[in-house]
Protein backbone atom coordinates (compact mmCIF):
# COMPACT_ATOMS: atom_id res chain seq x y z
CA UNK A 1 0.00 0.00 0.00
CA UNK A 2 2.70 2.29 1.11
CA UNK A 3 4.39 1.45 -2.64
CA UNK A 4 0.96 2.52 -4.01
CA UNK A 5 0.79 5.58 -2.09
CA UNK A 6 4.86 6.44 -2.93
CA UNK A 7 3.97 5.75 -7.01
CA UNK A 8 1.30 8.18 -7.44
CA UNK A 9 3.14 10.99 -5.25
CA UNK A 10 5.77 10.03 -7.72
CA UNK A 11 3.67 10.39 -10.78
CA UNK A 12 2.37 13.72 -9.61
CA UNK A 13 5.56 15.67 -9.41
CA UNK A 14 7.06 14.16 -12.62
CA UNK A 15 6.46 16.14 -15.60
CA UNK A 16 3.43 16.80 -17.29
CA UNK A 17 1.16 15.02 -14.39
CA UNK A 18 -0.75 18.59 -14.27
CA UNK A 19 -0.92 17.98 -10.23
CA UNK A 20 0.10 21.94 -9.89
CA UNK A 21 -3.17 23.05 -11.98
CA UNK A 22 -4.87 23.15 -8.92
CA UNK A 23 -2.98 25.39 -7.19
CA UNK A 24 -2.26 27.32 -10.14
CA UNK A 25 -6.23 27.86 -10.52
CA UNK A 26 -6.53 28.72 -7.35
CA UNK A 27 -4.25 31.17 -7.47
CA UNK A 28 -6.28 32.85 -10.30
CA UNK A 29 -9.65 32.95 -9.28
CA UNK A 30 -8.07 34.62 -5.95
CA UNK A 31 -6.54 37.21 -7.14
CA UNK A 32 -8.81 38.33 -9.49
CA UNK A 33 -11.72 38.45 -6.83
CA UNK A 34 -10.22 41.98 -5.60
CA UNK A 35 -10.26 43.21 -9.20
CA UNK A 36 -13.82 42.48 -9.76
CA UNK A 37 -15.43 43.38 -6.29
CA UNK A 38 -13.19 46.29 -5.76
CA UNK A 39 -11.13 48.37 -3.29
CA UNK A 40 -13.33 48.04 -0.44
CA UNK A 41 -11.32 46.53 2.21
CA UNK A 42 -13.60 45.64 4.95
CA UNK A 43 -15.88 43.52 1.85
CA UNK A 44 -13.12 41.54 1.21
CA UNK A 45 -12.43 40.55 4.52
CA UNK A 46 -15.57 39.92 4.89
CA UNK A 47 -16.14 37.78 1.86
CA UNK A 48 -12.41 36.46 2.38
CA UNK A 49 -13.05 32.94 3.95
CA UNK A 50 -16.16 32.13 1.47
CA UNK A 51 -13.81 32.97 -1.50
CA UNK A 52 -10.95 31.16 -0.15
CA UNK A 53 -13.35 27.82 0.14
CA UNK A 54 -15.63 28.24 -2.87
CA UNK A 55 -11.61 28.82 -5.16
CA UNK A 56 -10.14 25.14 -2.85
CA UNK A 57 -13.60 23.74 -3.75
CA UNK A 58 -13.29 24.60 -7.20
CA UNK A 59 -9.73 23.83 -7.61
CA UNK A 60 -10.18 20.61 -6.00
CA UNK A 61 -12.79 19.23 -8.25
CA UNK A 62 -10.36 20.08 -11.42
CA UNK A 63 -7.65 17.19 -10.99
CA UNK A 64 -10.35 14.31 -9.92
CA UNK A 65 -11.12 13.17 -13.21
CA UNK A 66 -7.50 11.94 -13.74
CA UNK A 67 -7.38 10.16 -10.37
CA UNK A 68 -8.59 6.30 -11.40
CA UNK A 69 -8.59 7.59 -15.57
CA UNK A 70 -5.26 7.72 -15.90
CA UNK A 71 -4.80 4.14 -14.13
CA UNK A 72 -7.50 2.61 -16.19
CA UNK A 73 -5.82 4.06 -19.64
CA UNK A 74 -2.87 1.87 -19.29
CA UNK A 75 -4.27 -0.81 -17.52
CA UNK A 76 -2.99 -0.45 -13.94
CA UNK A 77 -6.67 -0.41 -12.76
CA UNK A 78 -7.41 -3.67 -13.94
CA UNK A 79 -4.57 -5.00 -12.08
CA UNK A 80 -5.27 -2.95 -8.54
CA UNK A 81 -8.47 -4.54 -9.16
CA UNK A 82 -7.54 -8.19 -9.33
CA UNK A 83 -5.44 -7.46 -6.07
CA UNK A 84 -8.84 -6.84 -4.48
CA UNK A 85 -7.86 -10.61 -2.70
CA UNK A 86 -4.70 -9.38 -1.22
CA UNK A 87 -5.60 -5.62 -0.58
CA UNK A 88 -9.18 -4.56 0.34
CA UNK A 89 -10.31 -2.26 -3.04
CA UNK A 90 -11.63 0.40 -0.68
CA UNK A 91 -8.25 0.53 0.98
CA UNK A 92 -6.55 1.02 -2.49
CA UNK A 93 -8.96 3.46 -3.35
CA UNK A 94 -8.44 5.27 0.00
CA UNK A 95 -4.60 5.20 -0.71
CA UNK A 96 -4.91 6.58 -4.38
CA UNK A 97 -7.43 9.54 -2.44
CA UNK A 98 -4.72 10.21 0.46
CA UNK A 99 -1.69 10.77 -2.48
CA UNK A 100 -4.12 12.74 -4.81
CA UNK A 101 -4.90 15.11 -1.61
CA UNK A 102 -1.34 15.08 -1.06
CA UNK A 103 0.00 16.41 -4.42
CA UNK A 104 -2.55 17.96 -5.48
CA UNK A 105 -4.42 19.76 -2.56
CA UNK A 106 -2.29 20.13 0.36
CA UNK A 107 -0.78 22.46 -1.87
CA UNK A 108 -3.70 24.58 -1.92
CA UNK A 109 -4.03 24.63 1.56
CA UNK A 110 -0.46 25.91 2.20
CA UNK A 111 -1.41 28.40 -0.28
CA UNK A 112 -4.24 30.07 1.65
CA UNK A 113 -2.40 31.95 3.83
CA UNK A 114 -0.86 33.87 1.05
CA UNK A 115 -4.06 34.60 -0.55
CA UNK A 116 -5.83 35.72 2.34
CA UNK A 117 -4.05 38.44 2.57
CA UNK A 118 -4.88 39.11 -0.64
CA UNK A 119 -8.20 39.27 0.48
CA UNK A 120 -7.28 41.78 3.45
CA UNK A 121 -8.18 38.86 6.11
CA UNK A 122 -7.09 39.10 9.84
CA UNK A 123 -4.56 36.81 10.55
CA UNK A 124 -7.20 34.84 13.03
CA UNK A 125 -9.16 34.83 10.30
CA UNK A 126 -6.47 33.23 7.92
CA UNK A 127 -5.43 30.70 10.56
CA UNK A 128 -9.07 29.21 10.93
CA UNK A 129 -9.66 29.46 7.29
CA UNK A 130 -6.80 27.49 6.49
CA UNK A 131 -6.89 25.14 9.51
CA UNK A 132 -10.82 24.63 8.15
CA UNK A 133 -9.49 23.90 4.84
CA UNK A 134 -7.07 21.79 6.25
CA UNK A 135 -9.94 19.58 7.74
CA UNK A 136 -12.02 19.26 5.33
CA UNK A 137 -10.75 19.32 2.24
CA UNK A 138 -10.02 15.58 2.74
CA UNK A 139 -13.73 15.13 3.03
CA UNK A 140 -13.68 16.30 -0.93
CA UNK A 141 -11.02 14.03 -2.09
CA UNK A 142 -12.98 10.87 -0.63
CA UNK A 143 -16.35 12.50 -1.92
CA UNK A 144 -14.71 13.15 -5.31
CA UNK A 145 -13.28 9.34 -5.67
CA UNK A 146 -16.37 8.33 -5.47
CA UNK A 147 -17.46 10.32 -8.80
CA UNK A 148 -14.30 9.83 -10.19
CA UNK A 149 -15.15 5.98 -10.06
CA UNK A 150 -18.32 6.05 -11.55
CA UNK A 151 -17.23 8.59 -14.38
CA UNK A 152 -14.00 6.74 -15.17
CA UNK A 153 -15.35 5.19 -18.36
CA UNK A 154 -16.40 8.54 -19.52
CA UNK A 155 -13.66 9.89 -21.68
CA UNK A 156 -15.06 13.59 -21.02
CA UNK A 157 -15.85 12.92 -17.54
CA UNK A 158 -14.88 15.87 -15.73
CA UNK A 159 -18.07 18.15 -15.96
CA UNK A 160 -19.96 14.93 -14.61
CA UNK A 161 -18.00 14.93 -11.90
CA UNK A 162 -18.39 18.59 -10.96
CA UNK A 163 -22.25 17.76 -11.34
CA UNK A 164 -21.97 14.82 -9.30
CA UNK A 165 -19.41 16.13 -6.45
CA UNK A 166 -20.72 19.38 -5.90
CA UNK A 167 -24.12 18.72 -4.43
CA UNK A 168 -22.29 16.34 -1.66
CA UNK A 169 -19.29 18.61 -1.33
CA UNK A 170 -21.90 21.62 -0.24
CA UNK A 171 -22.39 20.34 3.39
CA UNK A 172 -18.39 20.49 3.63
CA UNK A 173 -18.37 23.98 2.30
CA UNK A 174 -21.13 25.06 4.49
CA UNK A 175 -19.41 24.25 7.91
CA UNK A 176 -16.50 24.94 6.44
CA UNK A 177 -17.25 28.65 5.67
CA UNK A 178 -19.13 28.74 9.18
CA UNK A 179 -16.63 27.40 11.45
CA UNK A 180 -13.91 30.12 9.59
CA UNK A 181 -16.22 32.76 10.31
CA UNK A 182 -16.84 31.64 14.08
CA UNK A 183 -13.29 32.23 14.46
CA UNK A 184 -13.39 35.97 13.81
CA UNK A 185 -16.98 37.39 14.45
CA UNK A 186 -17.47 36.87 18.17
CA UNK A 187 -20.86 35.38 18.55
CA UNK A 188 -21.01 33.04 16.26
CA UNK A 189 -18.75 29.61 17.51
CA UNK A 190 -16.24 28.28 15.73
CA UNK A 191 -15.90 24.98 17.62
CA UNK A 192 -19.49 23.11 16.85
CA UNK A 193 -18.91 23.36 12.92
CA UNK A 194 -15.50 22.61 12.79
CA UNK A 195 -16.12 19.86 14.83
CA UNK A 196 -19.24 18.98 12.09
CA UNK A 197 -16.63 19.40 9.47
CA UNK A 198 -13.97 16.79 10.85
CA UNK A 199 -17.37 14.60 11.25
CA UNK A 200 -18.05 14.72 7.58
CA UNK A 201 -14.44 14.18 6.67
CA UNK A 202 -14.31 11.01 8.60
CA UNK A 203 -17.41 9.82 7.46
CA UNK A 204 -16.61 10.46 3.35
CA UNK A 205 -13.45 8.50 4.27
CA UNK A 206 -15.51 5.78 5.02
CA UNK A 207 -18.12 5.85 2.59
CA UNK A 208 -16.55 7.59 -0.70
CA UNK A 209 -13.54 4.75 -0.71
CA UNK A 210 -15.97 1.99 -0.55
CA UNK A 211 -18.55 3.32 -2.82
CA UNK A 212 -16.01 4.33 -5.49
CA UNK A 213 -14.65 0.50 -5.03
CA UNK A 214 -17.73 -0.94 -5.82
CA UNK A 215 -17.86 1.44 -8.92
CA UNK A 216 -14.63 0.01 -9.91
CA UNK A 217 -15.73 -3.40 -9.63
CA UNK A 218 -18.73 -2.92 -12.00
CA UNK A 219 -17.07 -0.35 -14.36
CA UNK A 220 -14.72 -2.65 -15.80
CA UNK A 221 -15.21 -3.80 -19.26
CA UNK B 1 -3.48 -26.51 -8.79
CA UNK B 2 -6.20 -27.34 -11.31
CA UNK B 3 -7.98 -24.48 -12.89
CA UNK B 4 -11.40 -25.07 -14.49
CA UNK B 5 -13.77 -23.79 -15.90
CA UNK B 6 -17.32 -25.09 -16.57
CA UNK B 7 -19.90 -24.15 -19.44
CA UNK B 8 -18.68 -20.68 -19.60
CA UNK B 9 -20.31 -18.12 -21.73
CA UNK B 10 -19.11 -14.59 -21.89
CA UNK B 11 -21.41 -11.54 -23.63
CA UNK B 12 -20.35 -8.21 -24.71
CA UNK B 13 -23.15 -5.29 -24.54
CA UNK B 14 -25.83 -7.55 -23.95
CA UNK B 15 -24.50 -10.20 -27.07
CA UNK B 16 -23.65 -13.13 -26.29
CA UNK B 17 -19.41 -13.89 -28.02
CA UNK B 18 -19.15 -17.74 -26.46
CA UNK B 19 -20.72 -19.63 -24.73
CA UNK B 20 -20.42 -23.73 -23.04
CA UNK B 21 -16.40 -23.22 -22.65
CA UNK B 22 -14.68 -26.52 -20.92
CA UNK B 23 -11.38 -26.43 -19.18
CA UNK B 24 -10.03 -27.98 -17.00
CA UNK B 25 -5.75 -27.52 -16.66
CA UNK B 26 -3.82 -29.38 -14.73
CA UNK B 27 -0.25 -27.40 -13.11
CA UNK B 28 2.29 -27.52 -15.87
CA UNK B 29 -0.40 -27.46 -18.78
CA UNK B 30 -0.59 -24.45 -21.59
CA UNK B 31 -4.17 -23.63 -23.63
CA UNK B 32 -3.73 -21.50 -26.74
CA UNK B 33 -7.05 -19.53 -27.61
CA UNK B 34 -7.33 -18.98 -31.15
CA UNK B 35 -10.06 -17.18 -33.18
CA UNK B 36 -10.63 -14.57 -35.99
CA UNK B 37 -11.00 -11.28 -34.51
CA UNK B 38 -14.23 -10.52 -32.57
CA UNK B 39 -14.16 -14.25 -31.85
CA UNK B 40 -13.95 -13.59 -28.08
CA UNK B 41 -10.76 -14.37 -27.27
CA UNK B 42 -10.21 -11.38 -25.00
CA UNK B 43 -13.77 -11.26 -23.34
CA UNK B 44 -12.79 -15.05 -22.74
CA UNK B 45 -9.78 -14.34 -20.48
CA UNK B 46 -11.35 -11.50 -18.83
CA UNK B 47 -13.92 -13.56 -17.73
CA UNK B 48 -11.62 -16.25 -16.94
CA UNK B 49 -9.44 -13.24 -14.60
CA UNK B 50 -12.77 -12.07 -12.70
CA UNK B 51 -12.91 -8.97 -14.58
CA UNK B 52 -16.09 -9.46 -16.50
CA UNK B 53 -18.78 -11.69 -14.66
CA UNK B 54 -19.29 -14.73 -16.54
CA UNK B 55 -22.76 -14.71 -18.33
CA UNK B 56 -23.14 -18.37 -17.29
CA UNK B 57 -20.94 -21.08 -16.05
CA UNK B 58 -18.37 -21.05 -13.62
CA UNK B 59 -14.55 -21.03 -13.22
CA UNK B 60 -12.79 -22.15 -10.12
CA UNK B 61 -9.32 -22.49 -8.74
CA UNK B 62 -8.67 -26.42 -7.19
CA UNK B 63 -5.58 -26.68 -4.89
CA UNK B 64 -4.52 -22.95 -4.17
CA UNK B 65 -4.77 -22.98 -0.48
CA UNK B 66 -4.47 -20.01 1.70
CA UNK B 67 -2.21 -18.00 -0.48
CA UNK B 68 -4.53 -18.69 -3.91
CA UNK B 69 -8.13 -19.07 -2.99
CA UNK B 70 -9.34 -17.62 -5.99
CA UNK B 71 -8.56 -17.22 -9.79
CA UNK B 72 -7.55 -13.41 -9.52
CA UNK B 73 -5.62 -13.87 -6.35
CA UNK B 74 -3.03 -16.71 -8.60
CA UNK B 75 -3.43 -14.79 -11.60
CA UNK B 76 -0.57 -12.78 -13.64
CA UNK B 77 -2.80 -10.69 -16.13
CA UNK B 78 -0.95 -9.32 -19.42
CA UNK B 79 -3.56 -7.44 -21.11
CA UNK B 80 -3.24 -5.67 -24.58
CA UNK B 81 -2.07 -2.62 -22.14
CA UNK B 82 1.35 -2.88 -20.30
CA UNK B 83 0.19 -0.82 -16.96
CA UNK B 84 3.22 0.88 -16.58
CA UNK B 85 3.65 4.83 -16.61
CA UNK B 86 5.39 6.40 -19.37
CA UNK B 87 6.80 9.16 -16.14
CA UNK B 88 8.38 6.52 -14.38
CA UNK B 89 11.44 4.64 -14.81
CA UNK B 90 10.95 1.09 -15.95
CA UNK B 91 13.26 0.09 -12.89
CA UNK B 92 10.55 2.06 -10.38
CA UNK B 93 7.67 0.65 -12.46
CA UNK B 94 8.50 -3.03 -12.06
CA UNK B 95 10.00 -2.01 -8.56
CA UNK B 96 6.09 -0.71 -7.86
CA UNK B 97 4.22 -3.83 -9.07
CA UNK B 98 6.79 -6.26 -6.96
CA UNK B 99 6.43 -4.35 -4.29
CA UNK B 100 2.31 -3.91 -4.69
CA UNK B 101 1.95 -7.28 -5.60
CA UNK B 102 3.93 -8.96 -3.81
CA UNK B 103 3.12 -10.35 0.18
CA UNK B 104 4.68 -13.06 2.19
CA UNK B 105 3.24 -16.23 0.50
CA UNK B 106 4.25 -14.99 -2.99
CA UNK B 107 7.47 -13.08 -2.25
CA UNK B 108 9.36 -15.53 -3.99
CA UNK B 109 9.66 -13.78 -7.58
CA UNK B 110 12.83 -12.40 -9.39
CA UNK B 111 14.54 -9.08 -8.39
CA UNK B 112 13.55 -6.33 -10.73
CA UNK B 113 17.24 -6.29 -12.14
CA UNK B 114 17.51 -10.36 -12.53
CA UNK B 115 13.86 -9.61 -14.19
CA UNK B 116 14.51 -7.10 -16.76
CA UNK B 117 18.05 -9.45 -17.39
CA UNK B 118 15.81 -12.11 -18.31
CA UNK B 119 13.52 -10.17 -20.83
CA UNK B 120 17.47 -8.81 -21.78
CA UNK B 121 16.62 -5.00 -20.87
CA UNK B 122 19.27 -5.07 -18.22
CA UNK B 123 20.66 -1.80 -19.44
CA UNK B 124 17.82 0.33 -19.86
CA UNK B 125 16.45 0.20 -16.02
CA UNK B 126 17.18 3.95 -15.40
CA UNK B 127 15.02 5.25 -18.19
CA UNK B 128 11.42 6.67 -18.36
CA UNK B 129 8.96 4.25 -19.40
CA UNK B 130 7.84 6.80 -21.98
CA UNK B 131 11.14 6.40 -24.11
CA UNK B 132 11.03 2.48 -24.60
CA UNK B 133 9.76 1.19 -28.38
CA UNK B 134 6.93 -0.84 -28.66
CA UNK B 135 8.67 -4.57 -27.82
CA UNK B 136 10.65 -3.09 -25.24
CA UNK B 137 7.31 -1.76 -23.73
CA UNK B 138 6.31 -5.44 -24.05
CA UNK B 139 9.31 -6.73 -22.88
CA UNK B 140 8.84 -4.72 -19.65
CA UNK B 141 5.60 -5.63 -19.14
CA UNK B 142 6.40 -9.16 -19.32
CA UNK B 143 9.55 -8.41 -16.66
CA UNK B 144 6.34 -7.61 -14.59
CA UNK B 145 5.13 -11.41 -14.73
CA UNK B 146 8.49 -12.60 -13.56
CA UNK B 147 8.84 -10.01 -10.17
CA UNK B 148 6.13 -12.08 -8.26
CA UNK B 149 5.42 -15.58 -8.77
CA UNK B 150 2.15 -16.23 -9.18
CA UNK B 151 0.89 -19.69 -10.68
CA UNK B 152 -1.84 -19.11 -13.28
CA UNK B 153 -0.44 -16.60 -16.47
CA UNK B 154 -3.46 -15.23 -18.48
CA UNK B 155 -1.89 -13.19 -21.31
CA UNK B 156 -3.57 -11.91 -24.22
CA UNK B 157 -1.65 -11.40 -27.25
CA UNK B 158 1.53 -11.72 -25.15
CA UNK B 159 4.12 -11.45 -28.53
CA UNK B 160 2.22 -8.00 -30.24
CA UNK B 161 5.77 -6.07 -30.88
CA UNK B 162 7.90 -8.66 -29.93
CA UNK B 163 10.99 -9.52 -32.20
CA UNK B 164 11.38 -13.08 -33.75
CA UNK B 165 14.62 -12.94 -30.72
CA UNK B 166 12.18 -11.71 -28.28
CA UNK B 167 9.26 -14.50 -29.23
CA UNK B 168 12.07 -17.06 -28.70
CA UNK B 169 13.18 -16.15 -25.49
CA UNK B 170 9.57 -15.28 -24.02
CA UNK B 171 8.70 -18.72 -25.45
CA UNK B 172 11.74 -20.13 -22.98
CA UNK B 173 10.26 -17.88 -20.13
CA UNK B 174 7.06 -19.56 -20.85
CA UNK B 175 8.01 -23.03 -20.73
CA UNK B 176 10.38 -22.46 -17.39
CA UNK B 177 6.78 -21.49 -15.68
CA UNK B 178 5.15 -24.62 -16.86
CA UNK B 179 8.20 -26.92 -15.91
CA UNK B 180 7.63 -24.98 -12.30
CA UNK B 181 3.88 -26.16 -12.33
CA UNK B 182 2.74 -22.72 -13.78
CA UNK B 183 -0.79 -22.90 -15.85
CA UNK B 184 -1.26 -20.76 -18.96
CA UNK B 185 -4.06 -19.52 -21.01
CA UNK B 186 -2.94 -17.65 -24.21
CA UNK B 187 -4.83 -15.71 -26.89
CA UNK B 188 -2.92 -15.48 -29.72
CA UNK B 189 -2.64 -15.53 -33.56
CA UNK B 190 0.78 -16.61 -33.62
CA UNK B 191 2.52 -19.68 -32.86
CA UNK B 192 4.02 -19.06 -29.26
CA UNK B 193 6.88 -21.87 -29.55
CA UNK B 194 5.04 -23.89 -26.70
CA UNK B 195 5.06 -27.77 -26.89
CA UNK B 196 2.41 -30.41 -25.94
CA UNK B 197 -0.41 -27.56 -25.67
CA UNK B 198 -3.69 -27.71 -25.57
CA UNK B 199 -5.35 -25.33 -28.49
CA UNK B 200 -9.24 -23.93 -27.52
CA UNK B 201 -10.63 -22.60 -30.93
CA UNK B 202 -12.82 -19.36 -30.46
CA UNK B 203 -15.30 -19.64 -33.50
CA UNK B 204 -16.98 -16.42 -32.93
Amino acid sequence: MWALYLRDLRLAFRAGSGALTGVIFFLAVIATIPFGVGPDLNLLARIGPAILWIGALLSCLLGLDRLFQADREDGSLDLLVLEADRHMPALTVLVKCLAHWTASVLPLVVASPLLGLFMNMPAAGIGATTLTLLAGTPAIAFIGAAGAAVAVALPRGGVLISVLVLPLAIPVLIFGVSASYGAVNDPEPFLPPFLILAALTLFSAVVGPVAAAVALKYGTD
Amino acid sequence: MRLIAEGLAGERGGESVFSGIELALEDGAACVVTGPNGSGKSTLLRVIAGLLPAAAGTVRLEGGGEAFPTVASASHYLGHQNAMKPALTVAENLGFWRDFSADAETKSGLGVDQALEAVELGRIGHLPFGYLSTGQRRRTAIARLLVCRRPVWLLDEPTAGLDKASERRFAGLMGEHLRGGGIIVAATHLPLGLEGTVELRMVG
